[in-house]
């Protein structure tokens, strides 16, 4: 009888424990507000904000194979609920943050209630179209949102005692909700209802005939996915004391899908490689050139013609000698 | 159940695909136990049938009954979920994945929890027990790590009724379980059948007679969706009807 689990078992479910390598990054990490500047600490800590939008996004695409083009929906109602409750109605921007966090869940419940029947182009037009209305919304509800010209004027708040206006303080509140995202999403990708999460991709009229009901599966995941994206819409607009529509952009679906290829999708770290390596770009390439994006997107043909696992596959092959 | 609740029964099913009629007046009962056997020319609405069964497809009418309940609106997972199994005629697994995780899924399906967010999939003993033990069973446990789309078709088609069996289901339904498989292959399968568990209700496709008559203890002949004729192996293999159109002079 074979050892179970089997160790090197094919199941195509990677990240199942920590990497080395994770552990020196994370170690760098920690160091890294202490060696950069300011501007260097806040650039990273945009690096694990939209790193969690993206690893949220990899559970749908990567683990459901449900390839969302409204993913900035979730992000920007997680952002707008946070600046409107502190702003409009006086919470603390951590009660605004979590409440944030039940209303992107409840979006994305919505939302995924009308898209997850649907299949191939009919569901990614359709999440396209709800993240374009919530869009419009953001943009002609002025008396709410202030338009186009967003809400802006939040003060960080403090945590324990500590002022997030300290960029130190408010690049390890962006670690830690990191690393504690990455940690739940592996969680929820190796527990039972991950692994029927990709049953689903890889055959759902099997799954299906198995007994597992497979809308109320991939509702669940685009809950769970909506809540994190939520959570990445509100620290950023913490980290911004801001939002404007731009948090609901198509451009910025988008930009999260890019990540997710480009980093490898399917395995929760590549996407926030994937973040972290379009964001530096954004900030170095497009100091040099305006056409920044036409590189990203050569990139990104390549990495779909050549790399179909991103940045994370190309690491994995190293690391394995070519063999994964 | 008492003897005189089928585990499953069809009432009058009907379909068609526009004038295209691939179910006509479909009655039939199967008993825990009963290997029943649907035999029929091509075209006949065999898989047609099974999918009507399965929740794959929605009857235009008539009913379909697990233990007396009626089950006819109800979706695939929910009579899965009742103890209903099938394989399919063309394999349909998860390519990608490993022959465990094949059958682990089958399990989990039934006796895992499905939206259990938190505890490891892996580290439930009695599911990976159970899954050990139906690749035992079939023995395909030297293939428990191999990556589905590296085995070979003959082993793909007995991870078909592995999976099936993972659920530990009541009825099952098994569509052609011996197409493409070479005579070798065929006598594997057939064994297979044959020890599977007492009680259970098998409704098999089936287009080999030797096998055909090997196993059944009931014969049911579809012929343009309707039902010729049903009854012991010998009976329907004597019938007049059934010679003249489907078997010929073959028998």
């Amino acid at each position: 009888m074979t050892p179970l689990p089997p160790k090197d078992t094919p199941t195509r479910i990677p990240g199942r424990r920590t990497a080395g390598w994770e552990v020196v990054a994370l170690g760098l990490a920690v160091v890294w507000p202490f060696v950069a500047s300011p501007y260097g600490a806040g650039l990273v800590t945009e690096v694990f904000i939209f790193a969690i939008a993206a690893m949220s996004l990899d559970l749908l695409m990567g683990y459901g194979g449900l390839v969302s083009f409204g993913h900035a929906a979730f992000f920007g109602a997680g952002a707008y609920a946070t600046v409107l409750l502190t702003m409009k109605l006086g919470w603390s921007a951590w009660a605004g943050l979590g409440a944030g966090l039940a209303v992107s869940g409840l979006v994305a419940g919505v939302i995924g209630y009308l898209c997850v029947r649907m299949a191939g182009v009919a569901f990614f037009m359709l999440t396209l179209a709800f993240a374009q209305l919530l869009f419009s919304a953001a943009m002609k509800w002025r008396w709410l949102t202030g338009g186009s010209d967003g809400i802006g004027g939040m003060a960080r708040p403090s945590l324990l005692g500590l002022p997030l206006a300290d960029s130190r303080t408010m690049y390890f509140v962006g670690l830690v909700a990191f690393v504690l995202s990455l940690m739940a999403l592996r969680r929820v990708i190796n527990s039972p209802f991950g692994h029927a999460l990709v049953g689903l991709r890889e055959n759902e009229a099997r799954m299906r005939a198995l007994g597992y009901p497979a809308s109320r599966v991939k509702l669940a995941a685009f809950v769970i996915a909506g809540v994190f994206a939520g959570l990445g819409g509100g620290l950023y607009a913490i980290y911004n004391g801001f939002v404007s529509p731009d948090a609901l952009t198509f451009g910025l679906s988008g930009t999260f899908l890019l990540m997710v290829v480009l980093g490898g999708a399917g395995s929760l770290m590549g996407p926030a490689i994937g973040a972290g390596i379009f964001l530096l770009m954004k900030q170095f390439v497009s100091a040099h050139t305006d056409h920044w994006l036409l590189i990203v997107g050569l990139i990104f043909i390549a990495c779909v013609m050549f790399f179909r696992g991103g940045v994370h596959g190309l690491i994995e092959r190293l690391r394995t000698g070519g063999r994964a | 159940m008492s003897e005189a609740t089928p585990l499953l029964r069809l009432e009058h099913v009907n379909k068609a695909f526009g004038s295209l009629v691939v179910t006509r007046d479909v009655s039939l009962d199967l008993a825990a136990g009963q290997r029943h056997v649907i035999i029929g020319p091509n075209g006949a609405g065999k898989t047609s049938l099974i999918n009507q069964i399965g929740g794959q497809l929605q009857p235009d009418s008539g009913r379909i009954l697990l233990d007396g309940r009626d089950v006819t609106r109800l979706p695939p997972e929910a009579r899965a979920q009742r103890g209903l199994a099938r394989t399919f005629q063309k394999n349909t697994l998860f390519q990608r994945l490993s022959t465990f995780e094949n059958v682990r899924l089958g399990v989990q399906a039934r006796f895992g929890s499905i939206f259990d967010l938190a505890s490891r999939a892996l580290g439930r003993d009695d599911i990976n027990d159970r899954a050990q033990d139906i690749l035992a069973r079939l023995r395909l446990n030297h293939l428990a790590d191999k990556r589905v789309s590296s085995l070979s078709y003959g082993d793909q088609r007995q991870l078909e009724v592995a999976v099936a069996l993972a659920g530990d289901p009541r009825i099952l339904l098994l569509d052609e379980p011996t197409s493409g498989l070479s005579p070798a292959e065929t006598g594997q399968l057939v064994d297979l059948v044959r020890t599977l568990p007492a009680e259970l209700g098998v409704l098999m496709i089936e287009h080999d007679m030797e096998v055909v008559f090997s196993l059944a203890d009931r014969v049911t002949v579809l012929y343009y969706g309707e039902v010729l004729a049903s009854g012991l192996p010998d009976d329907v293999a004597g019938n007049e009807r059934v010679r003249e159109v489907y078997l010929g002079a073959s028998i």
